[in-house]
């Protein structure tokens, strides 16, 4: 068994894992960011000692990587609540913030908010106000390029707390085809008791799609697909499946939204309603051996399949003859 | 990886893998004596492996990977493989130890009392540690020193200690040469050469020490010693710390007890003898 596998099975059925490579199956966690995830479904199974320790720590870490996205959280809150404009916490920092049960484990490295995007010019100088930075150069291709083209402002990064910050105001790039409707995920943004919002259960689950699979090459994808199959465990009832299927539609993010619900059904067993996930496809298959592309060193593999996900997410983003120009202009400056 | 070494260093475990044969035998070479994890496990994965896929025969150039990486590291020639293991085996420590208080410093231990050295590069901690390593202290580590957090003891990490220019002659001059690497010209910091700690150190790697003075050292100047304040001390190592922040409280009270309960110093010296004469007086003192 290769070592995501290995991984993937332990994410599933923790109890099912004796004797293994144990090297192999750390890297491979480590390496897709699922380390601490792992750390807490195999709490209190028997491991050898020095995996029990790893882990031990990890579970330890996950919760100062907690404090610390929920305090970065509410710095942006503090940072932009006399604007008066809503803020909407996505991805990791959204489920430790609503403690979700795809929070536990989750590593965070930025933080990840949505705007109404008419608020965006304010937004992004309430932030250089209150210590951001840009990352880039805010003259170059890369900025100009970031503004018109993409769903969030170029990064910023935070002067002192050495933390980045991803302003969305929409959950794909502008130049995708499918045009999700962002007036309707903030409309329908829920606000947690502490103050912060964060999407509604079925916007995540499409939001999370959208990024696994509707946009970019798949790296690190697995992390992403857990998320996925543990938002839909604690969403699943017979009223959400409708729900999800109707608001996939309305962003036009059905194909994904099903793609999501079958692979992570395939890798980690989810519960998915059918009717929503579709019959399966041939390409799933690739999308699993993509997904699984990673060895018991932490390396990547399949390099031919990779390339090939890699000319998609670009085939994905922007129409050809605009992928020609951006390519030549990265390509010659 | 086509070729792999497994190390235990004081409480840490690696695995080490590589594309090429050479860093590997050279590292196999310096860790003569070292034991391999007995549990046949490891904590950390280092891997050297090419840039790009053609630099395995094409000037070679080795990017050092493992569990946890720099985006932007700068790869290094195949003839500095060992250096490039080196600097892995820091890198996971650095980003990825979560267990133990890491600070950036040299720590030498003798009569279960741990001086801590710390300061910038070539303040000379990794020399005066060596030195002392060979009269009579013993050499608990030259790179990192390990605090654990539930106990406040220094934990030793004895690596093979990182020899930089001048340094090299002054060792070089005191130790056998059967303990000594390859000597790497034209590295990213000069020229270096790694050293083996001594059959002592080696033994005792699992045995931890009570944390008894920290010492600023300053190489180039007129001998001088100065105390130094308990919060310029805390600052000074929360700078040196690789994991302080990531720590967050449990590395608070960890730092604090370290410095409430020891005293620091700042010394200035113009040579090494006079730095390890004022090491003997400060021993003396704190034995008295």
């Amino acid at each position: 068994m290769t070592a995501a596998r290995l991984l993937v099975r332990a994410l599933r059925d923790p109890a099912s894992i004796g004797s293994c490579d144990w090297a192999g199956l750390v890297s491979a966690a480590r390496a897709e960011q699922l380390l601490a995830s792992l750390a807490f479904r195999m709490e209190g199974m028997a491991v050898p000692p020095r995996i029990a320790a790893l882990f031990e720590d990890a579970r330890r870490d996950a919760a100062q990587v907690r404090t610390q996205a929920l305090w970065e959280a509410e710095m942006a809150r503090r940072a932009l609540a006399p604007l008066g404009v809503p803020m909407i916490l996505m991805k990791g920092t959204a489920f430790h913030a609503a403690g979700l049960d795809a929070a536990i484990g989750r590593s965070v490295g930025d933080l990840d908010i949505m705007v109404p995007r008419a608020s965006l010019p304010a937004v992004e100088q309430a932030l250089l106000e209150a210590g951001w930075e840009h990352v880039k150069d805010s003259e170059g291709y890369d900025d100009s390029y970031y503004r018109r083209w993409m769903h969030e402002l170029p990064p910023l990064i935070h002067r002192t707390r050495d933390r980045m910050i991803d302003v969305h105001h929409t959950i794909l790039p502008l130049t995708a085809r499918p045009r999700p409707d962002a007036e309707a995920l903030i409309a329908d943004s829920m606000t947690l008791d502490n103050g912060l919002s964060i999407l509604s259960p079925a916007d995540m689950i499409v939001h999370a799609a959208a990024h696994l699979f509707a946009d970019g090459d798949l790296a690190g994808g697995l992390r992403n697909l857990w998320d996925i199959d543990r938002l839909l465990r604690e969403f699943a009832s017979d009223a959400f499946w409708p729900l999800l299927a109707e608001r996939a539609r309305l962003h036009q993010l059905h194909g994904p939204v099903s793609r999501a619900l079958r692979l992570a059904n395939r890798l980690y067993f989810t519960p998915v309603d059918r009717a929503v996930a579709g019959r399966a496809r041939l390409a799933d298959r690739l999308f699993e051996a993509r997904l699984l592309a990673r060895n018991g060193w932490g390396q990547e593999r399949r390099k031919a399949l990779r390339f090939t996900f890699y000319v998609r997410s670009h085939w994905l983003r922007m129409p050809p003859l605009m992928l020609a120009r951006h390519l030549w202009v990265k390509a010659t400056r | 990886m086509r070729h792999r070494l497994a190390l235990q260093i004081g409480p840490v475990a690696f695995r080490i893998g590589s594309a090429w044969r050479a860093p590997l035998d050279a590292l196999a070479k310096l860790y003569a004596g070292y034991p391999a994890p007995a549990d046949g496990l490891c904590d950390f994965t280092v891997r050297l492996e090419p840039e790009r896929p053609w630099r395995l025969f094409l000037r070679p150039s080795v990017a050092i990977r493992g569990d946890y990486v720099l985006p932007d590291a700068a790869p290094l020639a195949l003839a500095h493989g060992l250096l490039a293991a080196e600097m892995g085996m820091n890198l996971q420590m650095a980003l990825g130890q979560k267990r133990h208080l890491l600070l950036h410093a040299a720590t030498v231990e003798k009569d279960g009392r741990a001086l801590i050295m710390t300061g910038e590069s070539g303040a000379g901690k990794s020399t005066l540690a060596a030195l002392l390593g060979e009269r009579g202290w013993r050499l608990m580590g030259d790179e990192f020193a390990l605090l654990d957090m539930a106990s406040g003891d220094l934990l030793p990490f004895p690596r093979a200690i990182s020899l930089k220019n001048g340094a090299i002659g002054v060792m070089e001059a005191e130790v056998g040469g059967d303990r000594f690497g390859p000597r790497l010209d034209g590295t990213p910091k000069g020229a270096i050469r790694h050293m083996r700690p001594n059959q002592e150190a080696l033994a005792r790697m699992s045995e931890a020490a009570k944390p008894a003075l920290i010492l600023f050292p300053r190489f180039g100047a007129a001998a001088a010693v100065r105390g130094v304040g308990q919060a310029e001390v805390f600052i000074r190592l929360t700078q040196a710390s690789t994991n302080y922040v990531a720590l967050g409280r449990r590395g608070f009270d960890a730092l604090t007890g370290l410095v409430r309960g020891t005293p620091a110093l700042a010394i200035d010296y113009p040579d090494a003898e006079t730095a390890i004469g004022l090491v003997e007086d400060f021993r003396r003192e704190l034995a008295a």
